[in-house]
């Protein structure tokens, strides 16, 4: 405390702890006349604890610091004021008095004047009788008093001057005079009184001190009484920043661990120091300020508080210390914070919305570009397939050879603009397939019925596309790969304009037929081959297949499919789950891997990783000087992908490239092989034999060297147009007509070099053999429909050959709402279809039983029975081969001879189509999953009716486009193949 | 007289009408695109029935929503079938309340359910009228030895 002073006394100091301003009078820091409200103080509690307090520097503080000293001289004015007033009074009362008393004695001076008159007129004699000594002694010790009376006296003498004489009139007189003495002298006593009682009050009135104190302790309740519940922390510190006051209303320590001590010797934590630096900034800078700070302290944990801190002045300018005031917002921070967050949020929010909007609105517009180009390409597509196909029809009649040449660019560039129109197409619906192959793997984890049905689905010829329809159609049928790769060889050769050896190697142990999608198989093949030739230009061009070990390591060597679910959990290609839902499988999986290899200008191996990106080639020059959309790597490494195998590339610049895609493909049990058929046999060998079919090397060279095709089985070279004579001659029927169109001259060829291959057998017989022909007649693929085109060209209108060859196809609607029912009926006749019409699923079910239908219509939501559950009971009858479960479900069937039904075998699937209003997926989902094979939203338009229709083969003879021949048992068929013209 | 081409031109301008303000849709032409020489009627046939369908209809639910207990699923199955028979006609405004009533079905809502037959029936009116103006159009046409023109 020594040291404080001294610094003090150096400074000449002081903090105040009141407001600034107390010192103007009592303004700012009004306090009540304490008898007023000291009923209110004494109401209240004060628990005064909270402040601690230096006195001792508080009594410095005061004496030296400029408030200190102000304020307090300010009280003691006040006080001096006070006392002043109170003087002043009595000084006006003593002036009073003496005024009075001045009055009197003046008065006692005239009538002594009088008397003396009065003596000297009447001697003096009389004066020595006094009648009343005794009230003369009264006052004795007043002897101014005496002299007092004494005047009066002698002037009411000279009053009565006439009636004088006689001594009763001057006794009365004096007597009268005495009174007047008397009244006086009482009156100056009561003031004497008054005037002791007043010097007595004012002693008894406080000392200064006194006074002061009690308003200071008046002014210290207040303050307590205002804050005593406020979150504030109050504090004085000196210039060491050590606490010299602290009012807190929480305190958590003691006065002898705050007092003297500063921030940082008191608590331990984070925002201490930098609190205290605060603090000393301010004391340095001498300007007060506000700041937040975060304490962390073990001593009250995190609070947030804001500090107010100003700089304290001595007199002589110094700093000496600072005030500050603490209050705790620790709430309001968390609660800033926390909007500040949200609004952070708020706005990251906003961003990321604008952003999503914007993506969308890309994504839309992307979309809409695709499914601009698809339609655009669709519609391109089904006028210009009919001009090519016009043109080819054309081809087949009697030209000459100008307009032959003319008619044969026209093909080819009909066929080139057609080309491309399919690429676009395919591309947008792989892309859209890519979306139905989770859906499909979905399926298989969860309702086995699915796969059963998918599986029957392979069996029967119903495209598995059926399922999705507008994504890419997936189609299992069997095909041989040999023939495969000579089409595609004889194809690229017809086009070839280029000295390069197309050639055609399949090794030995690749089967003579396997199951897979052969449209797009070929496609990829032909993608590639023209790709390589495009880029050759001398040397060979070659495609070698060959199989290989299941790619999977955990696969068995020779991946038998029975234990399917297992073999290929990993893929998810639609063959896959074909075969993986197989129940009883006869067939293996072979894994043939393709290698397309040319000797062409080879790919730098920085172009390799955006080779398979769509429109995106190798280079820029490239584009420009190749040609081409850059989208059939795309499509072809999408494709193989789809059908669950792999695509890759090698390539050495300069030397060439090698595209290599390897494909699983199922093989059908060999006592099948023959007696089915499939339409690339069809269209490609009309005259094949097995010798042929297993022959496996195959070159092709062009056109102008000659020779274009041998086989290596008989090692011969065929000249095409002697071949192309006798062909004619030899079938100079009107079947085929001559042309020079390169597929009919390929089919030429070839069926030269088969009949080349049976030692010239019986031309006749291999052309008619019945052992490769074809009876299916619903043929409704574009691609399929070009086939046929191969097949030859007739132009004889059989509409109504079919109903030779088979019943019309039986069609069930389900239905129970009869608007809907006239509806689809109209429609149904509009397609030149009948069907039977039922209200519910129980009399679905009893139809089914009663007749075998072709198609089933089925409502989904039905009374008496919904289509699901009568879904369910037919797929349980086919399954199972009896009506247990329908019976199970109250419908009993007709009373059929049971045993006709049984023996049935296999029965065939009935392929049910939904109706449902609601095309939503889970709705979708929920016919699949009960074994509907596809649905038709509702209302149903007559086009949606018609693609399902052609979709199961069940083809509506409304237009007539194409032609096709069909061979059975040794008798040409006619045949009308119904390619509706794609409506708009 | 120009009495043919006069309401011929009334009948595409009334008919265009329609499909603006909602009425139909793409369905009713659908509808007229199955009608020909054989189904002389056939339109007309079709909607007839979907008169008579939907007044059943109607009363079935404005019966099923005045019970003390109202049987949602039922009202459900009826709001059902409106829907289904008005989509098939193409009365898409018909169409749009069942939607919307099914919701307030599937809600247990009669408010709105209440609302919902108020307007279904506002909406069937209206179109039955707007439907019988048109067929009224189409015979005075044909009467006055005109045909119909065809909508595309």
């Amino acid at each position: 405390m020594e040291e404080d002073n001294v610094e003090d006394i150096e400074v000449e100091v002081l903090p105040s702890m009141w407001p600034e301003d107390i010192d103007a009078a009592g303004k700012k820091f009004n306090v009540e006349k304490p008898g007023a409200d000291q009923d209110l103080l004494e109401d209240v509690t004060f628990i005064e604890e909270p402040t601690i307090v230096d006195f001792q520097r508080l009594l410095e503080l005061t004496n030296y610091s400029e408030k200190g000293s102000s304020q307090l001289s300010y009280l003691v004015k006040n006080w001096e004021w006070k006392q002043e007033n109170a003087v002043r009074l009595l000084r006006e009362e003593l002036e009073n008095l003496s005024k009075q008393q001045r009055e009197v004695e003046l008065k006692k001076l005239e009538i002594l004047e009088e008397h003396r008159f009065e003596q000297e007129s009447y001697g003096g004699d009389k004066r020595p009788v006094s009648i009343l000594d005794e009230v003369y002694e009264i006052f004795q010790d007043a002897p101014k008093r005496r002299n007092d009376v004494v005047i009066p006296d002698q002037r009411i003498d000279i009053d009565d001057e006439h009636d004088t004489d006689t001594v009763k009139y001057w006794k009365q007189r004096a007597w009268h005079l005495e009174k007047l003495l008397d009244a006086s002298i009482q009156r100056e006593q009561i003031l004497l009184e008054k005037l002791d009682e007043s010097i007595e009050k004012l002693e008894k009135q406080s000392s200064p001190v006194e006074e002061l104190s009690q308003i200071l302790k008046r002014a210290d309740n207040f303050l307590h009484f205002v804050l005593q519940n406020a979150p504030v922390v109050i504090g004085h510190q000196d210039k060491e920043l050590r606490y010299r006051f602290i009012y807190n209303h929480f305190p958590s320590l003691r006065e002898e661990d705050i007092i003297g001590k500063t921030d940082v010797e008191i608590f331990k934590g984070d925002g201490v120091k930098e609190s205290q630096d605060f603090k000393r900034e301010v004391l340095e800078r001498g300007l007060p300020g506000k700041r937040e700070f975060t304490f962390e302290t073990d001593l009250f944990g995190a609070k947030t508080f804001l500090i107010y801190v100003e700089p304290v002045f001595s007199k002589a300018g110094e700093t000496i210390g600072v005030n500050y005031m603490g209050m705790e917002i620790t709430d309001q921070v968390r609660r800033r914070e926390k909007m500040a967050k949200l609004r952070e949020e708020i706005a990251v929010q906003k961003a990321r919305e604008t952003e999503l909007n914007k993506t969308i609105h890309i994504t839309e517009e992307t979309m809409r570009a695709k499914q601009m180009l698809a339609t655009m390409s669709h519609e391109i597509r089904s006028p210009l397939s009919g001009v090519v196909s016009m043109a080819e029809i054309l081809s087949t009649t009697k030209l000459d050879k100008d307009q032959k040449q003319l008619l044969s660019v026209m093909l080819s560039s009909g066929d080139l603009v057609l080309q491309l129109i399919n690429d676009i197409l395919d591309l947008s619906k792989v892309e859209s397939g890519r979306v139905s192959r989770p859906f499909l793997r979905h399926f298989r984890i969860r309702d086995s019925r699915f796969s059963v049905c998918l599986y029957r689905f392979l069996q029967f010829p119903f495209p598995i596309s059926c399922l999705f329809s507008g994504v890419m159609k997936l189609e299992a049928t069997k095909f041989r790969p040999r023939e495969v790769i000579k089409h595609v060889l004889q194809t690229a050769a017809a086009s070839l304009k280029k000295m390069l050896i197309l050639e055609g190697n399949v090794a030995d142990d690749v089967p003579i037929e396997v199951i897979g999608d052969v449209l797009r198989i070929r496609q990829i093949l032909t993608n590639l081959i023209s790709n390589a030739v495009k880029f050759t230009h001398e040397g060979k061009v070659k495609i070698n297949l060959y199989v290989i070990a299941d790619p999977c390591p955990q696969d068995q060597p020779k991946p038998k499919i029975e234990n399917d679910e297992l073999v290929l959990p990993a893929r998810n290609s639609v063959l896959d789950e074909h075969k993986e839902n197989e129940p009883q499988s006869h067939e293996t999986v072979v894994w043939i891997r393709c290698d397309v290899q040319d000797t062409g200008i080879g790919i730098p191996e920085t172009a390799i990783p955006s080779l398979f990106k769509k429109y995106m080639q190798a280079g820029a020059d490239t584009a420009r000087k190749y040609g081409g959309t850059g989208l059939g790597l795309a499509i072809c490494k999408q494709l193989v992908e789809l059908m669950g195998g792999s695509l890759t590339v090698s390539s050495k610049e300069h030397c060439g490239s090698t595209f290599t895609f390897v494909l699983p493909h199922k093989v059908p049990h060999a006592c099948e092989s023959s007696d089915e058929t499939d339409e690339f046999r069809d269209m490609d060998d009309n005259a094949s034999t097995e010798d042929d079919v297993s022959c496996g090397f195959f070159q092709f060279k062009p056109r102008t060297l000659g020779s274009l095709f041998s086989a290596n089985g008989s090692n011969r070279t065929h000249d095409l147009m002697g071949n192309e004579t006798s062909f004619n001659k030899l079938d100079g029927s009107s079947v085929v007509a001559e042309s020079s169109s390169k597929r009919n001259f390929e089919n030429k060829n070839k069926s030269r070099t088969k009949k080349d291959k049976e030692n010239h057998g019986d031309q006749d017989r291999a052309f008619h053999n019945p052992s490769n022909k074809k009876n299916r007649p619903s043929i409704t693929d574009g691609m399929r429909v070009d086939s046929d085109r191969n097949s030859g060209c007739v132009s004889s209108n059989v509409n109504h050959e079919r109903a030779k060859t088979s019943a019309r196809p039986k069609i069930l609607l389900v239905e129970d709402h009869v608007v809907n029912v006239m509806v689809a009926k109209r429609m149904m006749r509009q397609l030149n279809q009948d069907m039977d019409v039922v209200n519910n699923g129980a009399e679905a079910v009893r139809a089914v039983q009663r007749c075998d239908y072709d198609l089933v219509l089925m409502d989904v939501c039905m009374p008496v029975m919904d289509g699901l559950q009568a879904t369910r009971l037919i797929r349980s009858y086919e399954k199972t081969g009896n009506w247990d479960e329908a019976r199970l479900a109250g419908v009993e069937p007709p009373d059929l001879p049971s045993g006709d039904q049984i023996l049935k075998e296999p029965r065939k699937r009935i392929p049910i189509i939904a109706m449902t209003a609601n095309a939503m997926s889970e709705s979708a989902e929920e016919c699949f999953a009960n074994g509907m094979d596809s649905f038709i939203t509702k209302p149903v338009t007559l086009q949606n009716l018609k693609q399902c229709l052609e979709r199961y083969s069940i083809c509506p003879y409304q237009h007539r486009n194409y032609i096709a021949i069909y061979f059975k048992s040794s008798k040409i068929y006619t045949k009308t193949i119904v390619h509706k013209q794609e409506q708009q | 007289m120009d009495t043919v081409p006069q309401l011929q031109r009334q009948f595409v301008e009334y008919t265009t009408s329609l499909y603006r303000e909602g009425y139909l849709d793409d369905q009713f032409s659908q509808l007229q695109k199955l009608q020909d020489e054989s189904n002389p009627d056939f339109v007309v046939e079709v909607v007839s029935l979907f008169f008579e369908d939907s007044e059943k209809l109607l009363n079935n639910l404005t019966a099923a929503l005045h019970q003390e207990n109202i049987d949602y699923k039922q009202v459900d199955a009826h709001v059902h079938q409106f829907k289904g028979s008005s989509s098939s006609i193409g009365a898409q405004r018909v169409k749009n309340v069942c939607v919307v009533f099914r919701n307030y079905c599937e809600e247990k809502n009669l408010d709105g359910c209440m609302v919902c037959l108020q307007q279904a029936k506002n909406e069937y009116i209206l179109v039955r009228n707007k439907l019988e103006a048109l067929f009224n159009l189409e015979q005075q046409i044909l009467q006055a030895g005109g045909s119909v023109p065809m909508m595309v």
